[in-house]
Order: structure tokens, then sequence, then C-alpha cells
């Protein structure tokens, strides 16, 4: 398996001063953005490379295009970091449009995701909330300047509406665009004020996408729409067990496809390339590839599981710890211990995964839509032999990332594909390649235990995680302690008070799969075992499930509004009929609250549906009210489809599901009604792209257990279980 | 060589005739809006219209659409219904990802044009045959009904 590298900092790099640079675009027109100090010695850089260093560019014509250090994937990015900008920069939306950022850790890494240019854990607001403000307000005040030195007036009688700067008192106003040019020989000021929340007038509105029109359109560009002159496409097979190596190829029978150019033959995988795809899916047909399964060849599931299962009865280490749970536990009055498992997922984005490379005798150009443009860079530039700044990655929108564009196996293999054509070559993978190759949620063995007091109140809990670790992998330098903190996030800091808890970490990598984020990353995992068990114990203290969470939540006010809103919406306690029931689930993961309500009706073959859906999210200050409710609802969808179904298992090394038949997804006569209330607040912006995701499982299977009284551990649900007999 | 039509215009593409519509219209006409996603028939995102009858295009043999009329998301905006998915779909914020949605527009401007005034149930039904990965399918039902009744005039 290929390792993630990222050429992020750690801390160090966080806590570097960051100030703001300028410079004339090229083309005209003012361009600035939040530097490195490395790069800047402002006057004396050639403007052109002032080009990639700015989230903010400004033309003549008074238009704002903002360079989004976060890659839109659908979660609303591309129209809230430009709301940030145009909030601080007083334009309308209306004259702000969007870019990809190129590859660059230096100037688009995010602060809240250790310094690297990576587009995941729902960090995008987090991390450039205040950034994208200041570049904003930055540039706002070398215009003000410039307008003051162009009408001979002080600065303080200057204000700025609308892309205008304008001059009260003389009834004077002047656009942006025919101050840029003046603006672009100023210093940048070395402070900002930001405007107070009391004086917004875009963030926390309602603002449309700005990706819409040309997402209903057509014309949106994804990695997969890549045009390249002289491009010829590529199908792929990859060895179907993992480790496997390519054996033979028939070459003779993919040549005799008419359209078939050559056949590009890997350690791992054959790719036939083509004029069009059916010419190179054809050919592969055709050429009827032979592995050898190597050491994975006898793999099953239920091998990984019995190692994850065996390896869950080793000490772990100690991720949280407070007061002693094991007296705590010796002393309770009612004990109760589960095993919760969730099982490895593929990602299923709607865009298979693709790659469009031209390798040339020194320099590499790449076409992709990925969430680590930066360490997708270094990465092919170690396997091409390619100076890194000599690797040009072109992004584009991301026909769904969910965690699976956080990787560059893909787009390795296609350069490594693309290295034996001196064409450029777009690798399209099947859908059948995209599930059968994924990089997979690991696989999670949870132990718990917990303790009730003589009055039913919750003194002791103790959890258990073993599993893969994706942070050692993908960064290793938070591993050093042997606690990988994805894998125990959502388990350590929860919303509830708990006098005596320990949680602690196994890592047990699985051979033959390899694993890496899916939405919603350790929270989601974590929310389903954790939210299950509490409904549990609620059961065992014969409390209603909302009154024992209330109960709880005496030091976090905001789980518990979250929590009462909901009950309130939900109708929470009110009759259901027979074989249905309503769940709850409390949140506290990546900065926001959520509380969701499922209703759900449990059918006599055991299948359950999902009728409706509450949310109440308090994610803090709103950027985009809009994208809040979309990506609620988005969370919840994705939710359901890995509750009900999602699932993906190993047979002779093989995964056995291959495309939306027997990787089951829901469809939207399937898909519950969901109401959204997002709470008003004024705290720190907390992420939004995964929340409505990790509280939906334990929702969802709460309800089933109130319309059951089956208790589900084992994900996704087994409609066997739920027959009515 | 085939013969069809795309969008108003004459076409004459020299393939096989077992290559499916998809690649011909992606990789050999150059038009990236009908959109690749599983090959199968089970997701919708290659939906586009023959005759002003949705299909898919991943599934139907170029052979098949000689002599005809394919439209596709980048010429449905010339018809009525089309117009107004469209419109509806970014009054009411329809897009995430906007992968699957060149599918999702051109099934329910079939859709509403077969069925002017649809029920939930003919929404759902419908539009079962199109996958969402973001889940956008809350606000397909309002929209598609909004569509409805913009195209009825209403």
């Amino acid at each position: 398996m290929l390792n993630a590298k990222s050429s992020a900092g750690g801390a160090g790099e966080l806590s570097r001063r960051r100030f703001l640079q300028a410079g004339a675009a090229i083309g005209g027109g003012l361009l600035i953005g939040w530097g490195d100090t490395a790069d800047a010695e402002p006057g004396s850089m050639p403007v052109a490379e002032f080009a990639p260093n700015a989230f903010i560019r400004i033309g003549r014509d008074g238009k704002v295009t903002v360079i989004s250090p976060s890659i839109e994937m659908g979660q609303g990015t591309y129209t809230s970091l430009p709301m940030l900008v145009a909030e601080e920069l007083d334009v309308d939306m209306s004259a702000v449009g969007f870019e990809h950022s190129p590859p660059s850790d230096k100037l688009y890494g995010n602060p809240a995701i250790g310094g690297a240019q990576i587009t995941g854990g729902s960090t995008a607001i987090r991390g450039f909330y205040k950034p994208m403000r200041e570049a904003g307000a930055a540039a706002r005040l070398m215009l003000l300047d410039a307008a003051a030195a162009k009408l001979a007036v002080g600065v303080v009688e200057l204000t700025t509406a609308n892309g205008h700067v304008i001059h009260a008192k003389s009834g004077q106003r002047i656009s942006y665009g025919a101050l840029v040019d003046d603006a672009a020989k100023l210093s940048v000021p070395s402070k900002v004020t930001l405007k107070d929340p009391s004086q917004f007038r875009i963030i926390g509105t309602p603002v449309k996408r700005l990706d819409g029109p040309e997402k209903v359109n057509g014309s949106a560009k994804f990695g997969i729409d890549a045009q390249v002159p002289g491009m010829k496409i590529a199908a792929i097979a990859i060895s179907p067990v993992f480790g496997g190596k390519l054996a033979s190829v028939n070459e003779a029978a993919a040549f005799a496809v008419p359209g078939v150019r050559q056949v590009a033959k890997l350690d791992e995988a054959v790719a036939v390339i083509a004029d069009h795809y059916w010419a190179a899916k054809k050919g592969l047909e055709a050429a009827a590839p032979k592995f050898d399964d190597g050491p994975n060849a006898k793999l099953d599931t239920a091998d990984i599981v019995a190692a994850l299962a065996k390896a869950s009865k080793r000490d772990g280490v100690v991720a949280k710890k407070e007061g002693n749970a094991a007296a705590a536990l010796g002393a309770a009055a009612v004990k109760l211990n589960s095993v919760y498992e969730n099982p490895f997922l593929a990602h299923a984005t709607m865009e298979p995964v693709n790659c469009t490379v031209h390798v040339k005798p020194d320099s590499c150009d790449i076409w992709v839509g990925t969430q680590i443009p930066s360490s997708a860079q270094l990465a092919v530039s170690e396997v091409l032999g390619i100076d890194r700044d000599k690797v040009s990655i072109h992004n584009s929108l991301l026909g769904g990332g969910f965690g699976r564009r956080l990787e560059f196996d893909f787009i390795v293999l296609a350069a490594r594909i693309a290295k034996q054509s001196s064409d450029p070559v777009k690798v399209i993978w099947s859908r059948e390649e995209d599930i059968q190759h994924d990089m997979y949620r690991p696989y999670y063995y949870d132990r718990i235990t917990a303790g009730l007091d003589g009055e039913g109140k919750l003194v002791a809990w103790k959890h258990r995680i073993t599993g893969s670790s994706i942070m050692a992998r993908f960064f290793p330098e938070s591993f050093k302690g042997g606690v990988d903190i994805d894998a125990v996030d959502g388990a350590t800091e929860l919303p509830y008070d708990i006098p005596n808890l320990l949680v602690d970490y196994v890592r047990e990598e699985p051979p033959g799969i390899p694993t890496a984020f899916w939405r919603g990353v350790g929270p989601t995992r974590n929310a389903y075992v954790v939210e299950s068990f509490i409904d549990e114990l609620a059961a065992a203290a014969k409390k209603d499930p909302v009154e024992f969470r209330r109960e709880l939540t005496g030091k976090s006010p905001r789980a518990r509004y979250v929590l009462d809103r909901v009950a309130a919406m939900s109708n929470w306690g009110t009759p259901m009929g027979p074989r249905k029931g309503r769940g709850v689930a409390l949140l506290s993961a990546f900065g926001s609250y959520v509380a969701e309500v499922a209703e759900v009706t449990v059918w006599d073959n055991g299948e359950v549906h999902v009728d409706r859906v509450f949310a109440v999210v308090d994610c803090g200050q709103v950027v985009n009210p809009n994208t809040v409710e979309a990506q609620i609802q988005s969370g919840i969808v994705f939710g359901i489809s890995a509750t009900l179904w999602g699932e993906i298992t190993l047979k002779d090394g093989r995964v056995q599901q291959s495309n939306f038949d027997s990787y089951r997804v829901l469809r939207i006569d399937e898909a519950p009604k969901i109401e959204v209330e997002v709470v008003k607040s004024s705290e720190a912006p907390g992420g939004i792209g995964e929340p409505g995701t990790s509280a939906l499982a334990p929702a969802v299977l709460n309800a089933v257990y109130a319309a059951t009284g089956v208790r589900v551990r084992k994900q996704p649900i087994d409609a066997a279980l739920l027959r009515s007999s | 060589m085939v013969n069809f039509s795309v969008n108003g215009a004459k076409v004459s593409v020299p393939i096989e005739d077992d290559t499916p519509l998809l690649w011909v219209i992606r990789d050999v006409l150059g038009m990236t809006g009908t959109k690749f996603g599983c090959g199968i028939g089970q997701c919708g995102a290659c939906t586009v219209h023959l005759d002003g009858e949705p299909i898919r295009s991943c599934l139907t043999q170029v052979s098949d659409v000689a002599d005809r009329e394919v439209t596709t998301i980048e010429g449905v905006g010339a018809t009525k219904a089309g117009k107004a998915v469209q419109q509806a779909w970014l009054n009411l914020e329809v897009v995430q990802c906007g992968y699957c949605q060149s599918g999702q527009i051109m099934t329910a401007a079939a859709l509403i044009a077969a069925t002017p005034e649809p029920s939930d149930t003919d929404i759902d039904q419908g539009m079962s045959g199109n996958i969402c990965r973001c889940g956008t399918y809350v606000r397909i039902r309002e929209a598609v009904k909004e569509a409805a009744k913009a195209a009825a005039g209403k």
C-alpha cells in the first residue's frame, strides 16, 4: 500500500507568522493573499510569482476571483469561502467568482488540519473563517488607500459599498476595478480590523451557490471531463486480490479491437489505451488479463474479524482517562458489556475514480479532482522522478469526495500508465474497479462496558477501539504516542458528564485490504457505538433515552439545547404504530453539536424504512444557512445507505460487491422526509459536512430497537434479525 | 458510420455500431455534460432523451439512435420542461457535488413532460432510477413540483 505523503508541518507551521502580500496580477489587477514569510519580499519579486500566492484577484472590470484553498465536492465551499471574502471586501456576491487553487501547502494549507492543503474533516470554515476575512479586509484597505490618493482626501472620509469606494462629501464613487492598478502598488497593511458580526450583510444569509448554474446546464467540469489535445482514454484492470500481480495479457487480442492504441502493463495492473473509452474497455476484455493472487488469495472477511476480536483483548494505548473506571465498574450496581462492529465501506462517489496525465520528458500535467493537490503532486514527482515544481496539478470539481479523493493511489497509478505513453492519457475506472479497488473505511471492533449506580446514574465507562490506523499512514507524526486520534475521535470527548472513563486503542491492521478515511471519519464510527450503548444504558436504567442523555449533559449546555430542541421538534414520547419507532442520537464533533431523531418502520420482512429524520444543529456562527441545511440533509441520506446496507466483504481475497446492484445506496423513493433546524449562534463556526452522517446510524438503530426490541450491534442491519415471526 | 442528431445538430460518427451512445457523446463528440456513473443502467447519471423519451445512454448502442433525435443536458434548456426544471433546480438550490444532476434533470424534465401534475408518489417513482450520493433527494422532490407548476404556467 502506498504511504500518503504530506509536507504539512506540525504545530510550528501553524504558529508561524503569516502576513499579507500584494502584487499586480498577470493581466492587470490586484492580488492579495496570505503568504509565508519565506515567500515574502514585497516589491522585489517578479509579478508572476505573486500569482499563485493569493486568495483574491480583482480585475479591472471589478470582478473578484477567490482562489479557494479548499476544493468543492458538493459541500458548498466555493460559495461559503467567497462569502467570507465578499463580506469584508464589501462587494456583492454577484461580482464574485471562484478558482481552484494550485498545489501548495504553504499558500493554501488549512490551519485547522495541520497546515496541509487538504479538504476534509469538515475543516474548511473552521480553518479559513478568519484568514479569508482578513484577506478581504486587507484588500479593502488598500483600495481605500488608493482612492484616498486619487481623490486627494483622507481615508477617514471614505466608505465602501458594493464594490465601490464612496466619498460622501463630494458624492464621488470609484469602482474597485478603477483602483486596482493603483492599489497593487501599495504596501499591504500589517493589521486589519474585521467587522463585528452585527455588521454582517453576507455572512449568515442564504446565498445561492456560485457553482449552481454550471451544474444544471452540463458545463461544470469534473476530473472525468478533462479534454486535452491528443488525449487517449484508458480502461484498467487491477489485480482482483490486493497484493496480486499481473501474470499474462493477450495483447494481440486487445490490438485487434478497433481504436486500441497501446497496452500498458504494470506490476499489479494492466491498462488498455484507446481512442475512446468503449474501445479501451473492449480491448481490456479481449486482453483477458490473468493475475497471480499472491499472499491474500484465501483471505475472507471472517479472518479479519477474528483477528480484530482477538486483538481487542490486548491492552490498548490509553486515549483518555478520567477517574478510575475499573474501580467504579467494580462498585457499580448494574454493569453492561457490549461489542459493536463497523464494517468495511466503499466511498462510491458518483464520479468514478479517474485521472488524466500527460508525462513529458521532464514535466508532467495532471487533470484530476483531488482533496489533496499538494501531496498528490509530491507523490507523482517521486514516482516519476520529476521535480515537484514540474508536476502541475489542474484540479477540478469533485463528483463527490467522501474521503476517496483524499488518497492519491489512483493518481500515481494513472501517472505510471501515462509514463508508458507519449500522449496524455485519461484513465477511467469502471464502477466495478472503483468499488473493488477503493481504499475502504476500516472494519472496527469495539468493546464497551459501563456501570450504573443504584439510581441508574452512569458512573463508569470503558471503551476499547480496535482497528486499522489511517492516521499512522496519513499523518505518521500524529501517531507517535500509539493512539490514532481519528480512531478515537468521537469516543473521548463526549457531551456527557461521566466521572470514571477509560478509552483505549488497539491498532490491528487488516491484511489484504487498504483502509482510508470515510465521511464523518472517527465520529461516524464512534457515535454509532457510543450512542447505541447510551441507549442500552437508558433501557437498563429504565429511563427515557432523551431524559437519560439530558441528565448527563449538565456540563454541556449546547448539547443539551440541541437535544431538547430535537425532542420538541419530533414530538418525542408520543405513541407510534406497531413496528414503528423513534430513536435519538446526540453528537459533539467537528466543533458542532447535532441531535437527530429518526422515525423508522420495520417491515415484516425485516427491512427497515427510515420515514422521517429531525435534526437540530448548532454549528456556531453560520456562514451560509442554505449550505448548512443541505449538508445535514446530505449527511443523513449518506448515513442511511451505510446503516441499512453498506458493507464491503472479502471472499478469497476479492471484494464481493461491484456496482450499485450489489453495493446498494439509498434512492429517492426510499429517502425520508428530513427537517433541519439550525441554532442561531455566535460561537466559533463548526464543521458541517460530516456531523449529519455521524449522528444518523445510532438514531436509526435506536429507533429500530424502539420498534422491535432488537439491538443492532453490527452494521449494516441484518434483516433476518428483524423479521416478524 | 452512424447518423443522428444531437440537440438539433446533425452528426455523422464513424464508430463501431455497438458503442454505447454515452461514449459517443462524451469521447467522440466531446460533450461532457452527460455523465458516466455505473455502466449498467443502475444510477441514471447518463440519462439523455431519445425522441423526447429518457434513456440510459450507457446501455444504448449508438446504432439504435440512427436517424433519431438525441437531447442532452446541454440542449434540454431549449425545451419548456427542461428549462423549468433547470430553473427550479437553481431556485431551490438542489445541487451539491453536481455530478448526478445532469441525469436527474433529464429524468425530471421527461417526467413532467409526461406527467404535468406529478404526485409525490409519481415523483419518487419517476426519479428512483437516479442515484445521488450527496443526498439531494429532499430538494429534488420540491424542485420537481415547482418545475411542474412553472411548466404548466401556474
